[in-house]
Order: C-alpha cells, then sequence, then structure tokens
C-alpha cells in the first residue's frame, strides 16, 4: 500500500504560510493564463462565426476592407442581373448592396467616443443573416433616421437605449430597437436603412454587395464572372473568407495567448517545483524513515508528486477564482484593419475554466517529479543522519 | 542456542572524492536469537554503520550478512525494502515519528505495508501501543507528548509488525535519565517477555548494561575478535 493521502494532506497543512504563497502564486499565474484563454475565446467566437460560406462578398478590387471598398450603383446593377444568383420567393435576387460608414459616438466609459461601423442595408440584408434577431422595440422604417442597434453596442455607448437618440454630423438618428447578433461581429454594429444613409452620408456608391449564389456551381461562375471582367474592377470572395481574413488583424491576441499560456504553465512548473524542493529537503530524515520502515522509493515518488498535484490542484482553483470577475468585462479592442471597435466577452466558460485546472494539475506533476526523483533517491543511511 | 544474525567477515569502505574511509574491517560475528545485545564503542567507531548493515538499509563492501538464514546482504534495493518491512524493527535516536500524522497513525505505517485489513490493522496498532503504556494516546500527536512517550511510540511501531529483530540506535540518547530508564525497562520487557531479538547501539555504559551481552567496536574491529557462534563467546558485561 502507499503512504497514506492524510500525510501529504497533513504537510500540506502544516506549512500554512508557505502552501498559501504556493497556492496564491500558482494561482495568479493560472488566472492570467485563464483571462488570457477567456480573451481569445470571446474574441474567436465574436470574428470567425460572422461570415457564411453561402454569401458571396463582392469588393472593390484591391480593398482589404468594406470600409476602403467601393462598388458603384451602375456596376451593382451589372452584378444583378448576373447569372447563377438566387431568387426569393418573389422571384427577387438574394441581393445586398450595403453601406459601411464609421461613427465616432460617445462611450459610456470614455467621453471622447469610439468608432462603431453603422451598416446601411436594405430588407435583403437581413434576409441573408438569419440569425439576427430584434429583441427589443421595433425594425427601423426605410427612408427616415432610425436605427437598430446591437445589444452590446447599446450596453456600452452612451444614447443607444430604445426611444434614445444620438448625434452624428449634421442628423440626429432615433434608436427604435435593439438586435442580437448571435455573436458574429455585427454584434458591434449599428443598422439603418441603405438608401437613407447614402444620402444623408452623401455616397454616391455602395461599400460593399453580398449576394447568394444558387449552388455552388453558380457561386464558382459568379467569382469567375465578377473577378475576371476588366471594366467591373471587383473582386469576389466568400463572406467567410472575408471575415476569416479580418481576424488576422487581431492573430497578435492570439499568438500572444498561446505565448502567455506557454510561459504561464512553466511559471506553474517552476512555482511547484520550487515548493516541493523546499518541502522534500526539510523532511529528508521523515522520508528515509518511511524507507527503512519498507516503503519503496517508487512510494516516495508518489508520495512527492500526489503532494505536488495537490498544492497545484488547490492553486489553479484559486486561479479559477481570481479569474471569474474578469469573466463579467465585456470590452472591445480596436481591429487595427478596420479601426473600427471589436466587441467581445471574455469568455470563460466551465471548459476553459477545467483546462486551466488541468494544466494547473499538470504543471504540479511535471514540477513535482524531479524533487520527488531526488527524494527517492537519497541514500537511506546518509538522510537518517541528517537533523 | 541458534544463531539468528551471521556477519562473516564484514567489511564496509565508504568512498569520499578520491578517498576510501575503511569503516568497518573484517567483522564476523554472531547474534544468538532471543539475545539483547549492546554494541559499544567511541564515537566513529562504525556502530551505527554495523547496526544499519544488519538492519538492511545499507549493503557491505565485502563479506556476507544473513539474518534467519537468508543472505539479505545480497537483496536488491527493492528486496531489501521489502524484507525490513516484514522482519525488521527501527527504533531511532529521534525517534523519527512523523510529525503530521497520530500515535496511531505512526504506529500503523509498517502495518500498510502487509495485506491485514483495516479492521485487523486497528488491532494490532491498539495492542502495540498498550505494550508500550500509551493505550490512551492513540489520537495524540508527536508534538503533543513527551520525548519519552514519543520513543515509546516509536517502540510501539517497531514491533507492531512482530518483526524478527529489533535495532536500535542510540535510543536513549536523546533522553533524561528517568526516560532513559524506562525505556531500557521497556527493552528489556521485549526481551524476556516476548523473546524479541535486540540489537542496540549506545555509548551510555549503563545502558548497555541492560543488555544480556556487550561487545566493543574500535576502530571498525570488534574487541573481543569474534563472537556469538563457532567458539562459545567471552561473555562481556559492563
Ligand atoms: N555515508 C557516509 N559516507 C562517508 N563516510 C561515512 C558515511 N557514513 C559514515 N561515515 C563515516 O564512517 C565512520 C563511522 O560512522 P558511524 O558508523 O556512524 O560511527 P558510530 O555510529 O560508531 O559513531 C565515521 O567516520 C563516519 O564519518
Ligand atoms: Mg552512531
Amino acid at each position: 500500500m502507499a503512504i497514506p493521502l492524510k500525510y501529504n494532506i497533513g504537510n500540506i497543512s502544516s506549512r500554512r504560510v508557505s502552501t498559501l504563497m504556493s497556492v496564491l502564486g500558482i494561482g495568479i499565474v493560472i488566472a492570467v493564463m485563464l483571462s488570457m484563454m477567456a480573451l481569445s475565446n470571446g474574441v474567436n467566437s465574436a470574428i470567425i462565426s460572422t461570415g457564411s460560406k453561402d454569401n458571396l462578398m463582392i469588393m472593390r478590387d484591391g480593398s482589404d476592407t468594406e470600409l476602403d471598398s467601393w462598388v458603384d450603383k451602375a456596376k451593382f446593377q451589372v452584378l444583378r442581373t448576373l447569372p447563377g444568383i438566387q431568387k426569393d420567393a418573389q422571384g427577387q435576387p438574394v441581393i445586398s448592396p450595403e453601406i459601411i460608414i464609421v461613427f465616432k459616438l460617445p462611450k459610456k466609459d470614455n467621453p471622447k467616443g469610439s468608432n462603431v461601423n453603422v451598416r446601411g442595408v436594405t430588407p435583403m440584408g437581413f434576409e441573408m443573416r438569419p440569425y439576427l434577431k430584434v429583441i427589443e422595440g421595433r425594425m427601423f422604417r426605410p427612408g427616415v433616421n432610425e436605427v437598430i442597434v446591437s445589444r452590446r453596442i447599446r450596453d456600452r455607448f452612451v444614447g443607444c437605449n430604445v426611444g434614445d437618440s444620438f448625434h452624428f454630423g449634421p442628423q440626429d438618428w432615433n434608436v427604435v430597437g435593439i438586435f442580437d447578433g448571435a455573436g458574429t461581429s455585427f454584434d458591434s454594429e449599428i443598422w439603418t436603412d441603405v438608401g437613407y444613409l447614402g444620402s444623408v452620408r452623401k455616397r454616391e456608391s455602395y461599400s460593399t454587395v453580398v449576394i447568394r449564389p444558387a449552388d455552388h456551381d453558380a457561386a464558382t461562375s459568379i467569382k469567375a464572372a465578377v473577378d475576371n471582367d476588366n471594366r467591373l474592377k471587383l473582386q469576389a470572395k466568400s463572406e467567410y473568407q472575408y471575415y476569416d481574413e479580418q481576424t488576422s488583424g487581431l492573430v497578435g491576441i492570439k499568438v500572444l495567448v498561446g505565448f502567455v499560456t506557454f510561459f504561464m504553465v512553466i511559471g506553474a512548473t517552476l512555482g511547484a517545483m520550487n515548493t516541493m524542493f523546499t518541502a522534500v529537503a526539510s523532511r529528508t530524515r521523515e522520508l528515509a524513515t518511511l524507507r527503512a520502515l519498507g516503503f519503496k522509493r517508487r512510494a516516495i515518488l508518489m508520495t512527492v508528486v500526489i503532494e505536488s498535484a495537490f498544492v497545484s490542484l488547490l492553486g489553479g482553483l484559486a486561479g479559477v477564482l481570481l479569474a471569474l470577475p474578469v469573466n463579467l468585462i465585456s470590452t472591445g479592442t480596436t481591429n487595427f484593419k478596420t479601426f473600427s471597435e471589436v466587441a467581445f466577452n471574455f469568455n470563460m466558460g466551465p471548459a476553459v475554466a477545467l483546462r486551466g485546472i488541468l494544466l494547473a494539475v499538470v504543471a504540479g506533476v511535471i514540477g513535482g517529479l524531479l524533487p520527488a526523483i531526488s527524494a527517492a533517491r537519497l541514500p537511506i543511511t546518509r538522510a537518517l543522519r541528517e537533523i | 542456542m541458534e544463531t539468528l544474525v551471521e556477519i562473516h567477515d564484514v567489511r564496509k569502505v565508504y568512498k569520499r572524492d578520491q578517498f576510501e574511509i575503511p569503516v568497518l574491517n573484517g567483522i564476523t560475528l554472531g547474534v544468538p536469537r532471543g539475545d539483547f545485545l549492546a554494541l559499544m564503542g567511541p564515537s566513529g567507531s562504525g556502530k551505527t554503520t554495523l547496526l544499519n548493515l544488519i538492519a538492511g538499509i545499507d549493503r557491505p563492501t565485502s563479506g556476507r550478512i544473513l539474518v534467519d538464514g537468508q543472505e539479505v546482504s545480497s537483496y536488491s534495493e527493492t528486496a531489501l525494502a521489502s524484507w525490513r518491512a516484514r522482519h525488521v524493527g527501527f527504533i531511532f535516536q529521534m525517534y523519527n515519528l512523523i510529525p503530521v500524522l497520530n500515535a496511531a497513525e505512526n504506529v500503523e505505517l509498517p502495518l500498510l505495508l502487509t495485506k491485514l485489513n483495516r479492521k485487523q490493522r486497528k488491532q494490532h496498532v491498539e495492542n502495540a501501543l498498550a505494550i508500550v503504556g500509551l493505550a490512551d494516546r492513540m489520537t495524540h500527536y508527536p508534538r503533543q507528548l513527551s520525548g519519552g512517550q514519543e520513543q515509546r511510540v516509536a517502540i510501539a511501531r517497531a514491533i507492531v509488525t512482530d518483526p524478527t529483530i529489533l535495532v536500535a540506535d542510540e535510543p536513549t540518547g536523546d533522553l533524561d535519565a528517568k526516560n532513559a530508564d524506562e525505556t531500557l525497562d521497556l527493552l528489556q520487557r521485549l526481551n524476556a517477555e516476548f523473546e524479541k531479538t535486540i540489537v542496540m547501539v549506545t555509548h551510555d555504559p549503563k545502558a548497555a548494561g541492560r543488555a544480556k551481552h556487550a561487545l566493543h567496536l574500535d576502530k571498525g574491529v570488534l574487541a573481543e575478535g569474534q563472537y556469538g557462534y563457532e567458539a562459545e563467546p567471552a561473555v562481556v558485561r559492563t
């Protein structure tokens, strides 16, 4: 039989201060790691889930983002008549001309304001994103200064509740509804009627045009027709591909998260190692006594590793507790490709928390291994002579 | 009388850096079953080293050691550990109790290496603590006990598996006169009543006087030359 667990628990609780320090140290490391993972989780779900593989996005050739793209109304008429576009129940082609304009609006925590994408659409724009739901108030009417605001923008910007109005340029804009974008990047936007937005902001052209091809072959032929028509000077890519490329601006965050996680795990490992080296050094004679009584080297190794894993487990739990408040943070970052806000939640679900705890335990096992081996290797006779 | 421990021309050399330090220089010795033997000698004479060899926590550089007919000097590390668990009871100068375990749990430790179930272990622990007169201290932790009591718990731990031999290294070295006396009373009783074979290292003549026999080590050789078997020993009492 192995050395009883009470031996480990007793030792952990007998060196209370040192245990607390180790638990807190590992806890902070794990908390930072968890926050990073939560952040990456939030950014990912905000951006990647936006694009649909069924929709084709048409932009000016050479533009990387919707904001520096334009499509003349004449070109829109050409696109509209391309063969292969899906028809809706009324026989109309499923195609959505859209205008994206950046408004600078005051934030609740920053009166100077921040950039928000305002998207002008036709009803077809909603049909092409069926997951978008108005959850409060009503839909805007065409031809007037009415907008609907995403829930997250409502929460973080001033004057964005239903019934409020905000000022941008010479216009006042009335908020008539709140929508939920199901975690897509539309959750960081304000939507309004494309005709009205274009006329008051004096835009002669659309920013982009979104097309729903009838099927896969049609998608290929439409893309080829757009890309190869030198008079149009437009490019077509799937909406999914577009948003996927947008994430690359935020790849930095993901790389950073990976980097930090890696070093944090090493930090936790070294923390556990240091704790156990100290713990084992002060117990040399005790461990030699256990071996004299007949406990094998393997039992000594196990008891040290178990103790290390246990301390780290406590550290992991402390880390989850410390990191819990970040879950309440809903924040934004500037997408440096579009210079507009990307809103997202720190998203530490149970899966992320469990991963943090698991990594803590793994760090404990690895960190405990070296002290455990050195403890198990001690010659009994020499260790018994230690005071 | 039957010889329990046979030591044949045992040498022990420690290596430190390049130097070889000879500690035991050809010890031949037999300990009869049921003996209570005191090993005496000046500090550094090799008493502890010899005791460790008998107890199987160290191996000789050359020579053979047999305990109860088994040649323990040829055992592997793992085999020795199992052998110790079954056959050797350890008593240390500093008691070496585990501070975070209470008296009963300390005494139970060697039983965890046997096939006994929980109930049987509890029975054995109670018996052992009753023999050393500490049945009422089961749940006390080492820090709640006096030195004398700690040593008695340690003795209970040493006898709980009913080992073949008890080894004690300066068991009274850390005790005052009264507690030393009580500890020696207990060892004498274990020898007389329970017929335990005991080998005790001590540099205290009074402690050695409580043993049946005493041998003197000096610079790694026995003052008496041979002892215990073959030639009838010259029985030395101090
Ligand atoms: N592990 C070791 N390495 C080197 N020398 C040792 C070791 N153990 C004991 N010695 C030396 O062996 C000699 C005898 O030690 P020991 O058996 O403890 O003597 P005693 O118990 O009679 O005082 C001492 O000189 C001691 O320094
Ligand atoms: Mg000694």
